[in-house]
């Protein structure tokens, strides 16, 4: 049991379901729990967060959904007093909630984008758009950390996964606002590592390159696109949430004691090329 | 015993430090790691006397382990110890290139010599090692590589150039090896270690005021132990890291995160 008596909130975990494809979140909730952790599944979605966790609790594991949307600063304040009140602790913090979602239009405006590739670039990226990521992404991570980060104090350590990706470290043909997200969060795990790493307080971010998640459903149900895809992918395939929550758990579990501002890159050989 | 490594044949190079109740190095403490996650352990290595003790007392706790006398820079000896993993347990499914020596001069002290021997034992170690088990591991479906680098294979360092640059030939080649050989099924990755308290480094951290300036630099404020560096090589040996490959993966207290 590599995370016996740990107590973890994980962002964006609402799609566990058994049996369906699940998200990064959800997958990396069913590994803490196997592993013997309590774990807290935050998320917006609030009835599928509610399945997740009591399909866990049905086999026996400690898991528990609050409703958490991580751009909002008191609710991250309550639900962190929350889980310490009730568990006394919490050693562990994935921020994983996410968001793709960038250009909200259709393709109608004639100054604006004529289709889902010229949205992706910054002649195209409106300041809403962009603010959104922002918000997901950095903003959640930046929170879920200053309120994490006294409690953890107090437990004597901790670790803390900001799940980036590999466009948060080279460029690709992807969402300009998502891409610069990412690597906010890659910068500020390496920041936030070495003011705490005196406090044995780990930071690390990890990088999944493609993925089988429902938020990435077209990318692999359709055959021409994943075709398309994993035609730049050495290992020829996209990864399971499965293989990238090992890697979180890996890094949220004492074995990782000694790693911190690290990024740990999970993507099939993609950036090695 | 758990079962991470369960079923699984490893071969570690510079695997001799690993003897009950003294300091260990890398090689020894993954080995002890390998054995108790399951795994039957071929420790190599040019020191025979300690390789051998480590495996028999690895035997000893109940594990399957040989040693097998290897200097990595020699063709034949790579085949003879693949050579003796395969007679004894029938496979190969892990490789950890871990040997390595200490140069300690700059550029304008370092001699051809002891550029050609760092060069040859981390560099063509590596190489050797990798030539030599692909075809083993294609054959049983699959493999990983854990090629031990260290963190002066990223960022310049003031007094080892030789092995600096080894390392950083290490690094560069485990990305080349990484997709050449992901279409078999076979993960290569290297692995960045900081500054660790091991046999390998009592002799420059032994002086109390070499460790002080060392540790300043080091946000956690301690030397890793060989045992969390065996971790690290366990999570990249084992198949929870089936997605990860040409990665690098730094185990080094925030050093570099500076």
């Amino acid at each position: 049991m590599r995370m016996r008596g740990k107590t973890a909130i994980i962002t964006g975990a609402a799609t566990g379901l058994k049996g369906e494809i699940r998200g990064i979140g959800g997958a990396t909730a069913w590994a803490f729990v196997r592993e013997g952790a309590t774990v807290y599944l935050a998320d917006i979605n609030d009835e599928l967060g509610e399945r997740t966790a009591a399909q866990i609790r049905e086999t026996g594991g400690a898991a528990h959904y609050v409703h958490l949307d991580v751009t909002d600063e008191a609710l991250w304040q309550n639900t962190i007093d929350f889980i310490v009140k009730a568990e006394g602790a919490l050693d562990v913090l994935v921020n994983n909630a996410g968001t793709g979602r960038d250009y909200d239009g259709d393709y109608s405006d004639p100054d604006g984008p004529q289709n889902a590739e010229e949205a992706l670039k910054v002649e195209f990226t409106t300041v809403e758009g962009l603010d959104r990521q922002l918000g997901v992404h950095v903003r959640g991570a930046m929170l879920g950390m200053k309120y994490a980060i006294p409690e953890m104090r107090k437990c004597g350590g901790g670790s803390i996964i900001n799940v980036s990706s590999i466009h948060g470290i080279v460029g690709v043909d992807t969402i300009t606002s998502y891409s610069t997200a990412k690597a906010g969060m890659r910068h500020m795990s390496k920041t936030v590592a070495i003011q705490y790493a005196s406090e044995n307080i780990r930071v690390n971010s990890v990088h999944p390159g493609y993925t089988k998640t429902p938020a990435a459903l077209p990318l692999f149900t359709d055959p021409e696109l994943y075709a398309d895809r994993t035609s730049l992918i050495p290992m020829g395939r996209y990864a399971e949430s499965e293989e990238i929550a090992n890697s979180i758990l890996f890094l949220a579990s004492d074995e990782s004691s000694y790693i911190t501002g690290a990024e740990l890159v999970i993507d099939g050989g993609h950036n090695a090329q | 015993m758990n079962d991470r490594l369960a079923g699984k044949v490893v071969l570690i190079t510079g695997g001799a430090n690993g003897l009950d109740g003294q300091l260990m190095g890398f090689g020894g403490a993954f080995a002890r790691t390998a054995a108790r996650e399951g795994a039957s352990v071929v420790i190599t290595d040019v020191d025979e006397k300690n390789g051998q003790l480590t495996a028999s007392q690895i035997e000893d706790s109940g594990s399957k382990a040989l040693f097998a006398r290897l200097d990595v820079t020699k063709s034949a000896e790579w085949q003879a110890a693949i050579f003796a993993a395969q007679d004894a347990y029938g496979r190969l499914d892990v490789l950890v290139n871990n040997a390595g020596i200490l140069s300690a001069f700059d550029v304008e002290h370092t001699s051809e010599e002891d550029w050609e021997r760092v060069l040859a034992v981390h560099a063509m170690g590596a190489f050797l090692g990798t030539k030599y088990v692909a075809p083993v591991m294609r054959q049983s479906g699959g493999g990983s590589i854990v090629n031990i680098s260290s963190i002066a294979a990223m960022v310049g360092n003031p007094s080892s150039t030789a092995y600096a640059t080894a390392k950083g030939a290490i690094r560069s080649f485990t990305k080349s090896a990484a997709i050449q050989l992901a279409g078999d099924g076979i993960r290569v990755n290297s692995l960045h270690p900081g500054f660790a308290d091991t046999p390998f480094t009592v002799d420059s951290l032994g002086d109390p005021a070499v460790l002080k300036r060392r540790l300043s630099g080091i946000p956690m404020g301690r030397l890793a132990t060989a045992q969390e560096v065996a971790n690290a090589i366990l999570f990249l040996a084992s198949d929870e890291s089936s997605y990860v490959t040409g990665a690098e993966l730094v185990v080094d207290g925030g050093c570099l995160a500076q």
